[in-house]
């Protein structure tokens, strides 16, 4: 059954580009990913970081750099990203882990307004433009300046991305993620070092977020302040909430509708569309606690309860 | 009994604790004998979950020691003082609700496989660990729900779902903190007879309110009133002495008299 999806998704997916425009669906993935590692965070150690968009900008503006001006490979680029937001997330995680619940996300979101100051700041990251320009590059002597070959690349590396993180939550450290979300002191009396589990976490939450937002620079071909500035944080909590906490595509599904409804809206209603997010968000929280998915399997539960219940 | 040092497994020095000058625990000397099932009883207040938070270090003493086999464990965290065989409950049942009754006990056995920061291995890797977790939740009587969500069971099946994965560590010491709180009377005569056959291979140390848990299994008992030792020894010695009778009072000196009748 979860195969089947499995499958229809990705068939799905392979096909889009012939009805949607490959941009979007790019910045789809790229948003996925981050909303399916924030939710590694989130949804299965409970631990809530307001902080993320330090590692999603922080690897754009080191991917942006390495490859526009040290003219690495757009792959290396991407790859510097993701090991810069990973020692970003370590050192962050070092500093937060400590704290619980609301100090946690103070802490993550003071960390990010450092890095935001920083990048503003620094001649390297260009200021109030960012980093504009950066070209695509070639991977493998395929042309990734072509949209429809990007995709298809960037649509290879979050499937991979997503049975990684499947994998990860479904393995022997998935499992003790788990029993410290539900009970953190009952997991330290069986012996765990609960601190290190959560680092770890956080480091792979962290270096799977900065891969989303290195990969979108190679898309959009830019690096802004925009990557890094707190709204990102807060845009990646939304996502997953409404997809649903703790699910495996709940975040996926959470990302797709925010960024497809932010695209259709930007031209039609301006400014407004922050409003329109936020009333989604309200309705979220008050009717659908558990998020698209989170609803939509607990109905599915309870059709498959009726159905084998005796009912003679 | 022969060289009696040797058959201390856990002793406290001079534990003290203090909350901003309110003082919860004052120099308690605690020993506690191996293989038997001692008992820490007090009124309301008296500090005996304070010293249990101190004993695994979920609370920092303000000072003495503790001193486990001989070690001194006072400096240890809550996870190394766990490692080393002491194991604890809580008060209120503590499972991980949102996981299968087989999860649970796999998270307690899967430590000491190595492979829990292995997120890059499939949870089929933890099936080894099946039969030994199906024996533990035979012994509680909970094999056939291995497969229900933790949360869902009644609360004296989630206080043997707690004892089961306790065991699966395998501790030399057990700490329980009130058992049989919150059970109906069929549950604690349960409870009592689960108690007493975990004890027959280790020592267990348990803070407990009903009278007829503390009577009917303990061997010694350490009384503590406002933090402090107030008296120590078999249930016949601690219910005949005047300071204890007169720290409990009232209901609670009938409830000896009621305890040593059954």
């Amino acid at each position: 059954m979860r195969r089947l999806w499995m499958v229809l998704v990705l068939a799905a997916a392979i096909l889009a580009p012939a009805v949607l425009y490959p941009v979007l669906l790019m910045k789809v993935l790229c948003f996925a990913i981050f909303a399916s590692a924030f939710n590694l965070l989130l949804g299965y150690t409970g631990l809530l970081s307001f902080g993320h968009a330090a590692f999603f900008g922080g690897a754009a503006y080191v991917a942006g750099y390495t490859i526009r001006e040290l003219a690495w490979s757009p792959l290396a680029g991407v790859a510097a990203g993701t090991a810069v937001a990973g020692i970003l997330g370590w050192i962050f995680g070092r500093l937060a882990i400590r704290r619980q619940g609301i100090y946690f996300a103070m802490i993550t979101l003071a960390l990010a307004q450092l890095l935001y100051f920083v990048c503003l700041e620094l001649p390297q990251t260009g200021g109030e433009d960012g980093l504009q320009g950066v070209p695509r590059g070639t991977l493998a002597g395929l042309d990734l300046s072509n949209d429809l070959t990007l995709y298809y690349v960037i649509l290879t590396i979050s499937a991979l991305v997503f049975v990684l993180i499947h994998r990860t939550i479904h393995s022997p450290f998935g499992q003790v993620l788990k029993a410290i979300r539900e009970n953190e002191a009952r997991a330290v009396s069986l012996g765990y070092d609960v601190d290190r589990y959560k680092l770890l976490a956080f480091v792979l939450s962290a270096s799977l977020s900065g891969l989303a937002g290195a990969l979108k620079v190679l898309v959009f071909k830019f690096a802004t302040l925009t990557d890094v500035h707190w709204h990102m944080s807060g845009d990646v909590v939304l996502m997953t909430i409404l997809g649903g906490i703790g699910t495996v595509s709940g975040p996926m599904v959470g990302a797709s509708l925010i960024v497809t409804l932010e695209d259709q809206l930007a031209d039609k209603v301006g400014a407004l569309v922050t409003v329109i997010m936020g009333a989604i968000f309200v309705v979220c929280v008050l009717l659908f606690r558990r998020g698209i998915v989170g609803e939509a399997s607990a109905f599915w539960q309870r059709m498959l309860g009726n159905r084998n219940s005796p009912g003679i | 009994m022969t060289a009696a040092a040797s058959n201390t497994i856990l002793q406290t020095r001079n534990l003290s604790k203090s909350f901003k000058g309110f003082v919860a625990v004052s120099g308690v000397d605690l020993k506690v004998q191996r293989g038997t099932i001692h008992a820490l009883i007090g009124p309301n207040g008296a500090g005996k979950t304070t010293c249990f938070n101190l004993l695994t270090k979920f609370l920092e003493p303000s000072g003495g020691q503790i001193l486990f086999n001989g070690v001194d464990i006072t400096a240890e965290s809550p996870a190394q003082v766990a490692r080393r065989g002491i194991v604890r409950s809580f008060q209120i049942s503590a499972v991980f609700p949102h996981l299968t009754v087989l999860d649970n006990i796999r998270i307690a056995l899967q430590r000491p496989l190595g492979n829990s920061f292995h997120f890059w291995r499939p949870v089929r890797s933890l099936e080894v660990l099946n039969p030994r977790a199906m024996t533990l939740l035979a012994e509680v009587g909970l094999e056939a729900q291995a497969q229900r969500l933790a949360v869902e069971l009644p609360y004296g099946q989630k206080r043997a779902l707690e004892i089961a994965t306790t065991l699966a560590l395998d501790p030399e010491l057990l700490l329980l903190d009130e058992p049989t709180q919150g059970m109906g009377h069929e549950d604690v005569e349960q409870v009592m007879a689960l108690i007493k056959s975990v004890s027959a291979t280790r020592t267990t140390l348990m803070v407990e309110h009903n009278m007829k848990v503390v009577a009917g299994i303990s061997d010694r008992i350490t009384v503590l009133a406002r933090g402090a030792v107030l008296a120590e020894g078999t249930y016949a010695e601690i219910s005949a002495h005047p300071d204890v009778v007169s720290a409990y009072m009232g209901s609670k000196a009938g409830h000896f008299e009621r305890g040593a009748a059954a």
